[in-house]
């Protein structure tokens, strides 16, 4: 586990840089990880990200799929939000844990 | 009377009929047990279809046979639950209430969720193995198949049996290096995943496995369609993979009847407690094995485990106290890697496969994360284990709780 500061604020990450809790979040600390990866966040992205972090907190398995019935944009649309790996770049800047898809 | 329903007379809801049926008094309780269809299927066994290795006749037996004397029994589709009335409507427009309800309902493949998957060329070029049907029509397929590019395609996670597409790939690689044609055939392995499996030490493992045989990975692939006519897939951020034989893992979805009842997620997955396997809509609703959607494998063996809890938390129900038995998400699953070889690996939702051994911690016989002859020998052996003592809901000599000793976490 390592500390990293992000926007002006501390928070934990895991090793792949997934942040640990979920509470340190802000809308600030997701614009900086995308930037480092090269992704200027929009409203349309925070929407996904919201609407990740409100499955998670429910206890949801997270699917792309999923993401795409969610009516906010369909998988071809995440793709282009977030090119290379919709789901795992989302939630890395929603700031909940890397999905394990499936076990 | 009271009533004990049971949906679904697969492995999970076979098991659970006869486990109620040996403990409840049967001039209090009534215990009916409904499918729709009258042939149970050892899936395990579909794997082998393709090989040659099994034939039909090895993997199907009537369901009737391991019903236990004095359950009811209605082969029947279901419509749906109704939850607030304590009533299972079926599709002869007949009704069944009950007490206790158990959905076991499992999952489906649905190739019709991808486009241009079930097209024209649906049991010419492109198999599945997750059907009698497609194990069988593939098994011709290959009986004359000259070579070019076998592709294996999975669709979506979660699917049945996680480890299948792996033991797939390696059986075919066994298969046409016996046929003398291996330098004929490229195999392509291909997943929605970063790996060749979901945890780092196995997919580490499995990875190097995959290497040795010579079977390409290509990971981070989300299908999006079938094209039928330049025989490619193609994937939502556009990249295409040739194939002259697909076999793919389609879309994997619980039951319509779920949808229909209202009880599940947008796969039809029941939502379900992950330890006391209670639904959470529900106090009088449990779910057992691939219907949940309980953040483990869907496979028989976690079906196997989670009915000892399921069984025990049933019981606490019934006696009015509370449910103690937590389930941890254990499955324990053989690979078949070929050359009458396999690899086993045991875990749960917290801990990943390790290597050690199984199921005596530094004896064995069966080793985890290796490949063995012996693991080859326990794969085989368990059809009968599955027929014989399974699925009558037996005492098996492994513990419902994943166990961490055999295991050694200290690798890198």
């Amino acid at each position: 586990m390592a500390q990293k500061t992000i926007a002006g604020k501390t928070i934990e990450v895991n090793d792949e840089g997934y942040m640990v809790d979920p509470s340190q979040w802000n809308r600030e600390i997701a614009a900086e990880m995308a930037k480092e990866d090269g992704i200027e966040l929009t409203e349309k992205h925070y929407e996904v990200l919201e609407f990740l972090r409100e499955s998670s907190a429910k206890g949801e398995t997270l699917t792309i799929r999923k993401v795409g019935k969610s009516g906010i944009t369909d998988i071809k649309g995440l793709y282009q939000l977030f090119p290379g790996g919709p789901l795992k770049l989302s939630s890395k800047y929603a700031g909940i844990q890397k999905p394990a898809s499936c076990v | 009377m009271k009533k004990i329903l049971i949906l679904g007379g697969g492995t999970g809801g076979t098991m659970m009929a006869n486990k109620l049926h040996r403990v409840l008094d049967r001039l209090e309780w009534e215990i009916t047990i409904v499918d729709q269809d009258k042939t149970h299927y050892y899936q395990p066994g579909f794997l082998f279809i393709p090989f040659g290795i099994y034939q039909k006749s090895d993997v199907i037996k009537p369901k009737g046979d391991f019903f236990p004397a004095g359950v009811k029994v209605i082969y029947q589709e279901i419509d749906r639950v109704e939850g607030d009335q304590n009533k299972v409507f079926l599709m002869d427009g007949t009704s069944l209430s009950y007490d206790y309800l158990i959905i076991a309902t499992g999952v489906e493949t649905r190739p019709e969720e991808t486009p241009g998957l079930n097209g024209e060329l649906w049991y010419k070029n492109i198999f599945d193995f997750y059907t009698i049907e497609g194990a069988v029509a593939l098994q011709k397929f290959f009986k004359s198949w000259e070579g070019g590019k076998l592709v294996l395609c999975i669709a979506e996670m979660p699917f049945k049996c996680p480890v299948a597409p792996i033991e797939f790939v390696c059986l075919a690689e066994a298969y046409f290096t016996g046929k003398g044609i291996r330098d004929k055939v490229d195999i392509t392995y291909v997943t929605p995943l970063s790996g060749a499996f979901t945890k780092p030490i196995a997919t580490k493992m499995l990875s190097q496995l995959l290497d040795e045989k010579n079977i390409k990975v290509i990971p981070d692939f989300y299908l999006e369609s079938v094209d039928n006519e330049k025989k490619v897939i193609r994937s939502y951020d556009e990249q295409e993979i040739p194939f002259d034989v697909l076999t793919i893992v389609p879309v994997n979805m619980g039951s319509e009847m779920i949808a229909r009842s209202g009880l599940g997620d947008d796969m039809n997955f029941v939502d379900t407690d992950s330890e006391t396997l209670r639904s959470k809509k529900y106090d009088n609703i449990f779910v057992l094995g691939d219907a949940a959607n309980i953040p483990t494998s869907k496979a028989g063996s976690v079906a196997h485990f989670a009915a000892e809890v399921l069984f025990e938390n049933l019981m606490n129900a019934i006696e009015n106290r509370p449910l103690k038995a937590k389930f941890d998400g254990h499955a324990n699953c053989y690979i078949e890697t070929g050359y009458g070889k396999g690899a086993l690996i045991d875990f749960n939702y917290d801990t990943e496969p390790l290597p050690g051994t199984f199921p005596l911690p530094g004896i064995g016989p069966f080793g985890l994360l290796k490949n063995t002859k012996i693991n080859h020998y326990g794969k085989m052996l368990f059809r009968w284990i599955y027929w014989h003592i399974l699925l009558r809901g037996r005492e098996m000599p492994i513990e419902a709780h994943m166990t961490m000793a055999g295991k050694k976490n200290d690798v890198d």
